[in-house]
């Protein structure tokens, strides 16, 4: 079996399972956050009755990110109706904006959009703070109410997105019926060449299969130039599984697999055990293709699809307004690093926007010092508008007054996972999808630009 | 329920994704709070491009749309898992898509939900029908008849049940695999 079916066989009690089978499997995590949460909440009370109770209390976890920093009062009323369900259902694993547990969250516009807002229990984005908080484990299963949830496939488990309907089940049940996928495999050798990060190898494999080539199909990642990648950069591909049309992403469990899992489930108390999933011998596969690191270069996916790639010295025309940083898959702390890299010591030549994924994030920028200087004040001596307040932000577009949202047409080069016409904010508006090495090489020139230009 | 809907079809093209259907902004509604949903079908497909989609989905002003039946492209509903999307589409009165193919998340959240029915074409008819065209789907024998010619669509099975009980947990209730009465809509 594959690592996807050997997940969804060992959580259906099944002990072997073929793709295209139905199978009730137990749930090990839920995540919802503050856009689908209230509906999902509503379904769950609609259908098991308004006392009903969470199947499991310490398995779900409820992460407000998306639609936090903003004036739109209905936003403000979604994390509102999130914290008084976690009251009702004594959920322990609620990363709250606020820290009094029966207030109400209300953004001051009046403080601006880039210092901080929240207390100290706010993390920012779900898909990263899930395996920060100790929520992701090898073996496992996880859905989340959002479609990147796929990220937590670096992790050695099955993750992918669900709508409402499905969640509520699962919270009344911790059961959900899904359909095994076949898998995808695509095996990597070498490592990445020099300015070239794993943005680029995701990049380039969508469009290689296509924006719908795995669709209803697990992308399974295996071979040497796997180990070679940081659990950050597995994280950035896994992410993006969606992208394709996938199911999910999955990572084989290795020591670095093994040593952040155990960093953080211990740092937060979270459950310890767990089983990863190896490799068998034998596996089949719906597609297989083996894909060199050393020969990619730094490739983007240009307007309106993510699988419309191109490499970035091939776009050096195409002018821009705004770059930006941030997101689950771009604005880890890795990716703030690979960007002030690039804008060392250098201005920014257009409307440069950075959006750190978590609050941790944002610390770590604030306390990493190169040469004496924190890399936040690198970034912001270069001339990028970075903002305290950790979310999904402009990457979705969001309420209007939401930071960094592209309110008019323009030209955007983004370190963030999806570019169909209007993601962004504005609809007749243009996102080319690029590493942080590429964002940032590009805010520098104004132009799409292949960062090696930059790097020696 | 009624088994064949005769409407006007509203054509895409390639990769409307959920935020086409309904764009992020709108993503504050509540589904399942009664006038947020009606609210929702207001603004079905209001992100597609107004350059390449001239006429609207909904007229201004207008709550629902004169097209039960939508024509796409490959890969429709692509992009977040946001039920929303199948919602709104259902809300503004949409009965069934017929694409190309559909993304998975998409697809699931129409049967979940039992909103709308997703019918995959064999035919690739974003490229035959114009919006505005008078389509007739008949549920019971899967085709799709516009001006005398009849195209067969890929049948729901296994899937078809869900969405004739009106979702996972109705037909949950209905076969006795989860208990209770169902609860008022």
């Amino acid at each position: 079996m594959t690592l996807t079916e050997k997940v969804l066989a060992r959580a259906s009690g099944k002990a072997h399972v073929q793709p295209g089978d139905n199978v009730w499997v137990n749930v090990d995590v839920l995540m919802t956050h503050d856009v689908c949460g209230p509906g999902t909440i509503g379904v769950f009370k609609r259908e098991f009755g308004q006392h009903a109770k969470v199947w499991d209390q310490s398995k779900v976890v409820i992460i407000p990110d998306h639609y936090i920093f903003t004036a739109d009062s209905m936003s403000n009323r979604n994390v509102d109706i999130l914290r008084s369900f976690v009251h009702e259902q004594k959920l322990p694993y609620f990363y709250d904006v606020i820290d009094d547990p029966t207030g109400e969250w209300k953004f001051d516009a009046s403080k601006g959009q880039l210092e901080r807002q929240y207390g100290s229990n706010y993390t920012g984005v779900c898909h990263t703070t899930l395996p920060w908080k100790g929520h992701t484990r090898p073996g496992e299963i996880l859905f989340g109410t959002d479609s990147h949830t796929c990220m937590a496939g670096a992790f050695n488990q099955f993750a992918t997105g669900i709508g409402n309907t499905d969640a509520g089940f699962i919270l009344g049940t911790g059961k959900l019926l899904i359909k095994v996928p076949e898998t995808m495999r695509f095996f990597l050798e070498g490592a990445l060449p020099l300015g070239v990060m794993a943005k680029d190898v995701i990049l380039h494999v969508i469009g290689e299969i296509g924006f719908d080539g795995a669709t209803y199909r697990a992308m399974q990642w295996e071979g040497p130039g796997v180990y070679s990648l940081s659990m950050d950069d597995r994280m950035t591909i896994a992410n993006m599984a969606i992208e394709a049309g996938g199911k999910n992403g999955i990572f084989p469990c290795d020591q670095k697999t093994l040593d952040y899992v155990n960093e953080r489930v211990a740092e937060n108390g979270t459950k310890s055990e767990f089983e990863p999933v190896e490799i068998d011998a034998a596996q089949v596969f719906s597609y297989d293709k083996v894909f060199d690191l050393s020969k990619l270069e730094p490739t983007v996916a240009c307007h309106p699809d993510p699988g419309n790639r191109k490499l970035a010295k091939e776009l050096e025309h195409i002018h821009l307004d705004r770059a930006y940083i941030g997101s689950c898959t771009g604005g880890k702390t890795s990716d703030f690093l690979a960007f002030a890299e690039v804008v060392r010591g250098k201005t920014v030549k257009i409307d440069t926007v950075g959006v750190p994924a978590t609050t941790k994030v944002v610390r770590e920028l604030k306390e990493i010092l190169w040469g004496g200087q924190s890399v936040w004040q690198i970034l912001q001596s270069a001339g990028v508008q970075l903002t305290e307040n950790a979310s999904c932000a402009a990457c979705l577009g969001g309420p209007v007054d939401t930071f960094g949202r592209l309110n008019k047409p323009m030209k955007c080069i983004s370190a963030t996972n999806r570019n169909f016409p209007g993601r962004m904010g504005n609809k007749e508006s243009e996102v080319f999808l690029a590493s942080p090495y590429t964002v940032a090489a590009s805010a520098l020139t104004g132009r799409i630009t292949d960062p090696r230009t930059f790097m020696s | 329920m009624a088994h064949t809907v005769t409407s006007p079809v509203y054509v895409v093209r390639d990769n409307i994704d959920t935020d086409q259907i309904i764009p992020a902004q709108y993503l504050t509604l509540v589904p399942t709070i009664a006038e947020e949903y009606v609210k929702l079908g207001s603004y079905a497909l209001i992100g597609l491009p107004d350059a390449l989609y001239p006429k609207r989905f909904i007229s201004e002003g207008d709550i629902s749309t004169p097209y039960k039946i939508v024509i796409a492209g490959r890969n429709f509903g692509c992009g977040s898992s946001r039920e929303h999307a199948p919602i709104a589409l259902g809300a503004a009165g949409v009965e069934a898509v017929v694409a190309d193919g559909f993304a998975r998340i998409f697809f699931r959240n129409c049967v979940a939900t039992g909103e709308v029915y997703p019918y995959d074409s064999p035919v690739r008819l974003c490229d035959v029908l114009h919006t505005g065209d008078v389509a007739t789907l008949d549920f019971d024998v899967d085709t799709l008849t516009v001006g005398g010619t009849v195209y067969s669509l890929k049948p729901l099975g296994e899937v078809r049940p869900v969405i004739d009980a009106g979702g996972i947990f109705n037909f949950a209730r209905q076969s006795g695999m989860i208990a209770g009465e169902a609860p008022s809509h």
